[in-house]
C-alpha cells in the first residue's frame, strides 16, 4: 500500500496559539489623544478569541496546509466544465501593479484612466470574442452573470409591456442556470435532452408560446458536444418572441471558431476563471462578465464604462439599468488578468486554444474509449463524458474511480454530472496539457477499469496516499460542526 | 509555439492518429459551416512578455494608487494596511489554482482554511455560524434579504437610510425577482430614526430590519435599540458591519443580530478598485439550513481521523437547483484565504490595535480640519473611523484641488444624495499619518479659502 503522500499535519491555527505571541508590526500611533471619541456604549465587552501566533508560525502552519491540497500547479485537475487550465505567472504580477491593486474604487475618474481604459478595451475584446455589442464587467462569478442576463431580458420585456413568466432550461444544465432563473424571478420549466445531449428541438417547440420569455442553454453543451442545429433552435426561438442565453461556461471550445452572438444568442457571460484563466483560488473569486445585444443595452447594470473622446468615465445616468450587482465595478483584479492573457494570446493564439483543448479531449476520449462507456459519441469539443456504468456491475462507482485518481496522483473529473448519464466522470484535460500527461492519465484511468474487475476493493478503500481517508458525510451533515470551539 | 500551449505539431499529429482522424479541423465537423466564424477575430496581436509589461506598468500609472497618495477615500473600501506574509502565502499554488473543496480529501488544506475562516467570522460577529464567503458586502446584505423573507414569509424589508446607497442598490437588484419591498427609515441625525423605525417595522410585513454600522456616513448606530424595534414585530435584525472594526467594536451578534453580514476587504484584501472584495455572513444557528453559499464542517475519516467537508449542500443550487437557497456557486474563497491569515496575523491584540489607531486618528483628522472656517461635521452623531464634513465649496473642486497635492481629499457625496451636495466623506484609517492629516488640512484651508 502506497504511502501517504503528505506529512500528516492535524493542527488549526487556532491550536497554536499561546497568550502574548505576536505576529504583526504597526507604527506606534503618532497623532495626540486616545480614541475618546468612541463612546463605552459601543465598545466590545469581551475581547475577541483570535489566534496569537508569531508570522512564521503563520508562515509554517499555511504552507503545510497549502501541501494538503492538490492545485493545477501541481496535478493534473480534468475536472469537467471548470476549465482547470494553466494561470500564467505574469497575469500575477500584472494585477499586483500598484497603480491597479492600491486603487481606490472611488477614486475620480481622472485619477483611474489606466483602470477605466483597461476596462472599457477588455469589455471590446470580449464583445468581439464573442459576438456581442456590449459586455457588463460588474458580475462577480458565473452565477450573478446569469442572474444579470436575466433580469436583462426580464426588463426587455417588460419594456414591450409583455408578461412572460417562464424560462426553459435543458435538463443538462448547471445548476445556477435553474437557481439564477428562480431568482430573477421566473418559473423554471425543464425541456429533455437528446441522450447525445442535443436539445429535443419538438419538445423545444411545444413549449415555444408567449409565455416564454427566454430559453437557456450552454454551448457546447455539457455532454462537449456541439448543438448541431443551433442557429435553427435560435431562429425558433426568435419566431416566438423568446430570448435565447448562452450559458458561456464551455467558451473554451469555440475562440476564433464560432461566436455566441453570430449563433443567434441574445445574452452569453464568460467565466474569466474559466476559458481567460484567473486562478480558482479554491472557490473563487471568479468573474463573470455578460455580453448581449444592442436591443438589451439599456438594461446594463450601472455603471458602463464609457469613452468621451479620449476620456474614459463611469457613465451612472441610465435610467433603464437593471441595478447593481456588487457595490462597485467588478471583480477588478480578476479583470486585469483576463486582458493580460487576451493580449499575450492575440487572435492566433485564442483560437489555437480551442484547437488544442478539443484535440486533447478527443485524444483523452479515444484512449478511454475500450475500457469505459462513452456518454456520446464522438468527436467531443473540449470534454468528453465517459460512465462508468460497466465498472458499477463490479461494485465500482464513479466515485469510487475519482477516489483511486487522488491516489495515482491526478485531481478527479467531475463526477455525476451531467446529471442525464448514468455514473458520469466528465473529462476536459484544457489546451495547456501535455500529451504526456494525457497519457499517464488515461493509463491511470484503465488501470482503474481493470481494478474495478480484478481487484475492486483496492478501489474502494482508495483513496489512502492523501492526507485524510474517505470522510463520514452523514455526520458532518447530521451534527454540524462549523467552528471551531477549542 | 505560444509558450501556454503543451503539444509540438508532431505531437499533435500523433495525437490525431490515435484519434484516427486527419486533422483537427476534421474534429470540428460537427460545428455547421454557417455557424463558423469565417475570419479571425479581431484583436490585437499578440504581445511578448516584456511588451505586454511595457503596456500594463504604462496603463497601472495612468492610476493615482494609495502608495503615492496620501488615502481619505472610504465609502465602502479602505485602505488598511496587509501584512506582506499574507500575499506570499497565498500565492502558493496548491491554494491559489485549486478548485472547490469537491474532493475533500485532496482539499483538507482549502477546507481546513475555511473551516478557520468561518471561526474567526463567527467570533469577531459574536454568530454562531458564518459561511465560507459571499461575492462582496453588498451581494452579502442582498442575500441576507433574500433568507429573512424566506425564513419569515414575510415581504418588506425596511433599511436605515445609513446603510451604503451602493449596497441599497444590489439589494434591489437582487429583491426585484421574488418583488420584496425595500422601505427606508430616515437618518436626519446621521444616524436611524428609531421612532420612524418603530413605525415602519410591521408585524405581519416586515421580514427584517437593517442598520449599518459605523454607517455609510460613519457614524454609530444603536444595535440593541434596532434589535428591540425588528423583535417586537417578529422581524429579523440584520446588521451591516466591517470586520476589522470589530477588534474595538461590540459583536452585532451579542446586542441582537440575527443576521450579520459585512464587507471583509479591510481585513487583508487589496482595495483592487473594488474587487474582487469579501462579503462576509454570519447568522444565528436556527437560521443555518436558510443560509446561502457554502458551509465547511468538521468530521471524522474511515480511520478516525479529523477531516473536513462542504456540508449541508442540499441548500445549494447544485443539488437544489431552482429550489436552492441562493444561486452562488463560485464565492471568494482566496479573500477568504487572506482574511484569515490576516486574522491569524493581526490577532486578538492586532485588531485593536487597527481599531483604536484608525478611530484616533480619525478623531484627530475631524478636529483639525473642522478647525477650518467654515468647515465642520455634518452629522452630531459618534463616529467611529469615517465622517462626513460639510465644506463651505464644492467638494468636487476640492477633491480635484487636493489630487493636485497627491492628496485623495475624500468622497463628494452628491452622488449618493443630492441633499448632501456639498457633503465630503472622510476616512482615516492606521496608514495615515500625522504628517498626511495636517498636510490634508493645510491643503483644504488653502482650497477652501
Amino acid at each position: 500500500m502506497a504511502h501517504k503522500a503528505a506529512p500528516a499535519y492535524d493542527k488549526l491555527v487556532f491550536e497554536l496559539s499561546s497568550p502574548g505571541r505576536q505576529g504583526y508590526a504597526l507604527p506606534a500611533n503618532d497623532v495626540p489623544g486616545a480614541a475618546d471619541g468612541v463612546p463605552a456604549k459601543y465598545r466590545r465587552t469581551i475581547p475577541a478569541a483570535l489566534p496569537e501566533v508569531s508570522e512564521f508560525d503563520v508562515v509554517r502552519h499555511y504552507s503545510r496546509l497549502s501541501r494538503m491540497n492538490y492545485g493545477v500547479d501541481t496535478h493534473f485537475y480534468p475536472l469537467g466544465s471548470c476549465t482547470m487550465k494553466y494561470n500564467p505567472k505574469l497575469n500575477e504580477d500584472m494585477a499586483r501593479l500598484p497603480g491597479f491593486i492600491a486603487l481606490h474604487p472611488l477614486a475620480p475618474d481622472a485619477a483611474s484612466q489606466g483602470a477605466l481604459t483597461l476596462m472599457y478595451e477588455l469589455g471590446r475584446m470580449l464583445s468581439e470574442i464573442a459576438g456581442m455589442d456590449a459586455v457588463s464587467l460588474q458580475p462577480a462569478a458565473g452565477a450573478q452573470g446569469e442572474l444579470a442576463g436575466v433580469l436583462m431580458i426580464r426588463a426587455y420585456h417588460a419594456s414591450r409591456g409583455e408578461k412572460r413568466t417562464k424560462v426553459l432550461i435543458p435538463d443538462s444544465a448547471h445548476g445556477t442556470n435553474p437557481a439564477s432563473t428562480a431568482l430573477a424571478g421566473y418559473e423554471v420549466i425543464e425541456v429533455k435532452s437528446t441522450r447525445d445531449g442535443e436539445v429535443e428541438i419538438d419538445d423545444l417547440a411545444r413549449h415555444l408560446d408567449e409565455t416564454v420569455a427566454a430559453f437557456m442553454i450552454t454551448v457546447p453543451n455539457t455532454l462537449g458536444n456541439f448543438e448541431p442545429r443551433i442557429i435553427e433552435i435560435t431562429n425558433l426561438c426568435h419566431s416566438k418572441g423568446v430570448q435565447v442565453y448562452m450559458d458561456g461556461a464551455n467558451l473554451n471550445a469555440i475562440l476564433g471558431i464560432a461566436r455566441p452572438g453570430d449563433l443567434g444568442f441574445d445574452v452569453c457571460h464568460f467565466n474569466l476563471h474559466k476559458t481567460f484563466t484567473t486562478p480558482h483560488g479554491g472557490g473563487g473569486p471568479g468573474a463573470g462578465p455578460v455580453g448581449i445585444k444592442a436591443h438589451l443595452e439599456p438594461f446594463l447594470p450601472t455603471p458602463v464604462v464609457v469613452k468621451n473622446g479620449e476620456v474614459y468615465a463611469l457613465d451612472w445616468k441610465r435610467p433603464k439599468s437593471i441595478g447593481k450587482l456588487q457595490a462597485f465595478w467588478g471583480n477588478f483584479g480578476m479583470l486585469v488578468r483576463a486582458y493580460t492573457y487576451i493580449r499575450t494570446m492575440g487572435p492566433d493564439g485564442l483560437r489555437a486554444v480551442s484547437d488544442n483543448a478539443v484535440l486533447n479531449a478527443n485524444y483523452v476520449m479515444k484512449r478511454l474509449e475500450q475500457d469505459y462507456d462513452l456518454a456520446a459519441p464522438g468527436p467531443c469539443m473540449h470534454e468528453c463524458v465517459v460512465s462508468a456504468r460497466r465498472q458499477k456491475k463490479h461494485g465500482v462507482t464513479a466515485m469510487d474511480i475519482a477516489k483511486r485518481l487522488l491516489d495515482l496522483g491526478f485531481y478527479a473529473p467531475s463526477t455525476y454530472f451531467p446529471l442525464i448519464v448514468e455514473e458520469a466522470l466528465m473529462i476536459e484535460p484544457t489546451e495547456t496539457e501535455s500529451k504526456q500527461t494525457l497519457d499517464a492519465f488515461c493509463d491511470a484511468m484503465i488501470q482503474i477499469a481493470r481494478e474495478a474487475e480484478r481487484a475492486p476493493d483496492l478501489v474502494h478503500e482508495a483513496p489512502v496516499t492523501t492526507p485524510v481517508r474517505r470522510l463520514d458525510q452523514t455526520k458532518a451533515a447530521r451534527e454540524p460542526d462549523l467552528k471551531w470551539t477549542g | 509555439m505560444q509558450r501556454y500551449l503543451a503539444n509540438t505539431p508532431a505531437e499533435q499529429r500523433a495525437m490525431l492518429d490515435t484519434i484516427g482522424a486527419p486533422s483537427i479541423e476534421a474534429l470540428l465537423a460537427r460545428i455547421p459551416a454557417k455557424a463558423r466564424l469565417p475570419r479571425a477575430l479581431d484583436l490585437p496581436a499578440a504581445a511578448a512578455e516584456l511588451e505586454l509589461i511595457r503596456e500594463m506598468r504604462a496603463l497601472a500609472a495612468a492610476n493615482a494608487d494609495v502608495n503615492g497618495y496620501a488615502c481619505f477615500l472610504g465609502g465602502g473600501s479602505y485602505d488598511h494596511f496587509v501584512p506582506g506574509v499574507i500575499n506570499h502565502m497565498i500565492l502558493r499554488g496548491e491554494f491559489f489554482t485549486a478548485y472547490t473543496p469537491y474532493q475533500p480529501e485532496a482539499s483538507q488544506g482549502t477546507l481546513r482554511t475555511i473551516y478557520e475562516y468561518q471561526t474567526m467570522m463567527a467570533e469577531l460577529t459574536g454568530m454562531d455560524v458564518a459561511n465560507a464567503s459571499i461575492y462582496d458586502g453588498a451581494s452579502s446584505l442582498a442575500e441576507a434579504a433574500l433568507m429573512a423573507a424566506a425564513v419569515t414569509g414575510r415581504s418588506d424589508v425596511v433599511l436605515a437610510a445609513g446603510v451604503n446607497p451602493l449596497y441599497r442598490r444590489v439589494t434591489q437588484t437582487y429583491c426585484d425577482g421574488p418583488r420584496i419591498k425595500l422601505r427606508t427609515v430616515a437618518a436626519p441625525d446621521g444616524t436611524i430614526d428609531l421612532d420612524a423605525a418603530r413605525k415602519l417595522v410591521d408585524g405581519t410585513k416586515t421580514a427584517a430590519l437593517v442598520i449599518q454600522t459605523p454607517n455609510f456616513y460613519g457614524c454609530l448606530e444603536d444595535i440593541a435599540a434596532a434589535a428591540e424595534i425588528a423583535h417586537a414585530a417578529g422581524a429579523l435584525l440584520v446588521v451591516a458591519a466591517d470586520p476589522v472594526n470589530l477588534g474595538v467594536l461590540e459583536a452585532p451578534g451579542r446586542l441582537g443580530a440575527d443576521i450579520v453580514v459585512g464587507e471583509g476587504q479591510g481585513i487583508g484584501v487589496p482595495m483592487s478598485f473594488g474587487g474582487p472584495s469579501l462579503g462576509v455572513f454570519a447568522a444565528k444557528k436556527a437560521l443555518v439550513r436558510r443560509m446561502p453559499g457554502r458551509l465547511v464542517g468538521a468530521t471524522v475519516d474511515l480511520d478516525g481521523q479529523r477531516g473536513f467537508v462542504l456540508t449541508l449542500q442540499t441548500r445549494e443550487q447544485h443539488i437544489r437547483r431552482a429550489k436552492a437557497t441562493s444561486n452562488i456557486c463560485t464565492n471568494v474563497a482566496l479573500c477568504a484565504l487572506m482574511a484569515t491569515i490576516y486574522v491569524a496575523t493581526m490577532g486578538t491584540q492586532g485588531l485593536i490595535e487597527v481599531g483604536e489607531q484608525s478611530a484616533a486618528k480619525a478623531r484627530y483628522a475631524a478636529d483639525r480640519l473642522t478647525s477650518i472656517p467654515g468647515v465642520s461635521l455634518r452629522f452630531p452623531a459618534p463616529f467611529f473611523k469615517e465622517f462626513a464634513l460639510k465644506l463651505p465649496v464644492s467638494p468636487d473642486r476640492v477633491v480635484g484641488k487636493l489630487l493636485k497635492q497627491r492628496i485623495l481629499a475624500g468622497v463628494p457625496l452628491k452622488r449618493f444624495d443630492r441633499a448632501l451636495g456639498d457633503c465630503l466623506l472622510v476616512a482615516v484609517t492606521e496608514k495615515r499619518t500625522r504628517a498626511e492629516i495636517d498636510a490634508f488640512a493645510d491643503a483644504l484651508r488653502k482650497a477652501v479659502a
